[in-house]
């Protein structure tokens, strides 16, 4: 396991314990002095202050988690859980769109179509994958291998991490709403077993986009939003600053997500985040969609059809002759 | 000449409804009209054809034959699922919406009849919260859609909105799935689905039904996209182009397959539905001496 780094804003308490903890380190060597008693009870103070924010997550701070810069990405699960990924390109009318991959893997010995929605590690990968944000290429891809996986009868699983479809130019020009309208409909009538797991960020209908499948999963710090925090507190708030409290308001963390229906599972994450040691996190991955994948061993594509119907259809509350619905 | 500039520009609609003063300005010419002449042409400017906003009652009426049309889940409305508050509870403002408009929500759905043709029919109305999508909105529609499979008859949505109705979060969403994965049954049961795209669709509806239909029907100068003009120029600092997301615009550009003028559309639409649903050309009317 990495030493964690503590970057991100709320983790500034741990970050300045680190530094004394580093200090008293440095001290202890430099003067020969034994320092073992203040060390013990600084790690001791920085386990506690880990145990208090980490255990206390509000919704904007899972959110930075999700956004984490060293969070596993869908190609380090990939390589963690899948064996024999070849990586398939481009939508046959246009380009490749490397914010949305997508190949044939084996998962436990099972051959399986991926698709995933990919972020860059550094700048110059970020903009190759235009920072996770796909454009209507990446979803006609992501349908012509979902056609695919059902052609030759094989599970579609799914990677969920973007923080929305891109909204650019060519991508309107292109038509990405309605790229992503047909793989609404097109995966709900899809003929083989398919599983989403959201294991970043849940970013509306770019995400949505890969997300009509038999079960969705998530992991404990992801969000799966209408739109992002920061978007909804401009238009609602007048205000971005106002995002911890949009993040609030909309109820995106994978709890709630489970107690409204939308998700069907949520996959535990190591302590403080799935970047504190992504092969444990890749681990309890590989468990939830072996388990799920069983599930669902047993139905024929008719079953399939009618109960991912059935589970997307039952999905919002509203109220009827003064009855509340759901 | 640039050929790949289009070369109109987009009349920009006021935000408002049915007007309320005696007279009209036409944005476009700048000719004043009577607010009677406007109403009673569908809110249509007579001379310039500029399309106003028109509501999704007075749209029923103008389509479907009399007394034909059928009301289906009046009484169904928005909850509010997540509590949620911004500047104001959306409880408070769901009654405002609904006393604005006269409407129990963004859209208005039944079964009438268009030259006779039964079809299914989904109307959106701006007034109520930007026409977004909810929870009881997307279940409206859908019903509407499993209507017409049920019923055998074709499917027509006529859409406005800003997209995905943010008070009720995720659960607006998953509407989009939820209308989408209807209509593949519609689909699949070779039941025709026209989708009629009107000033503004946007967001979460442009990227669900509104975009699905077997033929898709846009008003004149109406603004159909994905992401807003403003979200886009914030995002990649550039200068859109003229007319960019008019249905103009989208028109060259491949998604829409017609516009069609607000008081052309019944005609239109009877057509369409003759060749796609009844499959045989009527018996010309006997010819006049």
């Amino acid at each position: 396991m990495e030493k964690p780094t503590y970057i991100l804003e709320f983790e500034k308490p741990l970050r300045e314990l680190a530094r004394k903890l580093e200090e008293l380190r440095q001290q202890a060597l430099e003067t020969n002095v034994d320092l073992a008693g203040q060390i013990a009870a600084m790690e001791k103070d920085i386990e506690a202050a880990q145990r208090e924010i980490y255990s206390n997550l509000t919704p904007w701070q899972k959110v930075q988690i999700a956004r984490h810069p060293k969070r596993p990405y869908a190609l380090d699960y990939i390589g963690l859980i899948f064996e024999g990924f070849e990586e398939l390109h481009g939508d046959r009318q246009f380009s490749d769109d490397r914010a949305l991959i997508g190949g044939t893997a084996f998962f436990n010995g099972q051959a399986v179509v991926v698709i995933a929605q990919q972020k860059g590690r550094d700048t110059k990968e970020k903009i190759a994958r235009n920072f996770g944000m796909p454009q209507p290429e990446g979803y006609r891809k992501a349908l012509r291998l979902a056609r695919m996986a059902e052609k030759f009868g094989l599970p579609l699983l799914t990677f969920i991490d973007t923080p929305g479809a891109y909204p650019g130019i060519g991508s309107e020009e292109r038509h990405v709403s309605e790229a992503i309208a047909v793989n609404l409909r097109e995966m709900a009538m899809l003929r083989t077993p398919s599983i989403s797991v959201i294991i970043g960020e849940g970013g509306s209908g770019g995400a949505l986009g890969i997300g009509v499948t038999d079960r969705v999963l998530i992991f404990e710090n992801s969000y799966y939003s209408v739109i992002s925090p920061e978007g909804c507190a401009a238009i609602l708030w007048k205000d971005a600053a106002a995002a911890s409290k949009a993040a609030e308001a909309l109820q995106l963390n994978a709890d709630t997500l489970a107690r409204l229906g939308v998700v069907d599972e949520v996959i535990s994450e190591p302590f403080g985040g799935a970047h504190n040691d992504p092969k444990q996190a890749a681990e309890a991955l590989r468990y939830a969609l072996q388990k799920h994948l069983n599930d669902l061993r047993g139905l024929d594509g008719e079953r399939l059809l009618e109960t991912r119907y059935d589970r997307f259809r039952r999905l919002g509350i509203y109220t009827e002759a003064g009855a509340i619905r759901s | 000449m640039h050929f790949d500039k289009p070369t109109y520009t987009v009349r920009k609609a006021k935000k408002k409804g049915i007007p309320k003063g005696l007279y009209t300005k036409d944005p476009a010419t700048g000719d004043i009209v009577f607010n009677k002449e406007l109403v009673d042409n569908q809110m249509v400017m007579p001379k310039s054809g500029y399309h106003f906003p028109i509501g999704a009652r007075e749209r029923i009426a103008a389509l479907v034959d009399p007394e034909s049309f059928v009301e289906s889940d009046a009484g169904l409305k928005s909850a509010d699922p997540l509590n949620f508050t911004d500047s104001q509870p959306y409880k408070q403002r769901l009654k405002r919406y609904e006393k604005d408009s006269g409407l129990p929500e963004a859209v208005i759905c039944g079964t009438g009849k268009i030259h006779g043709i039964d079809v299914a029919l989904a109307v959106m109305d701006f007034r109520f919260c930007g026409g977004t999508l909810g929870s009881a909105t997307g279940e409206k529609i859908t019903r509407a859609i499993e209507l017409a499979v049920a019923k055998k008859i074709p499917c027509i949505i006529f859409s406005t909105s800003g997209g995905a109705r943010m008070q009720e979060g995720i659960l607006s969403l998953m509407q989009m799935a939820k209308t989408s994965a209807a209509l593949g049954r519609l689909a699949a049961a070779r039941l025709p689905y026209i989708s009629v795209l009107t000033n503004p669709t946007t967001g979460g509806v442009s990227a669900s039904y509104a975009t699905l239909g077997d033929v898709i029907i846009a008003e004149p100068g109406a603004l159909i996209g994905f992401a807003g003009p403003r979200v886009i120029k914030e995002t990649t600092k550039q200068t859109l182009p003229a007319g960019f997301q008019s249905a103009e615009f989208l028109l060259q550009r491949g998604l829409v397959d017609l516009i069609v003028s607000r008081l052309e559309q019944r005609d239109r639409l009877r057509d369409l539905l003759t060749a796609l649903y009844l499959k045989k050309k009527p018996a010309p009317p006997a010819a006049t001496p």
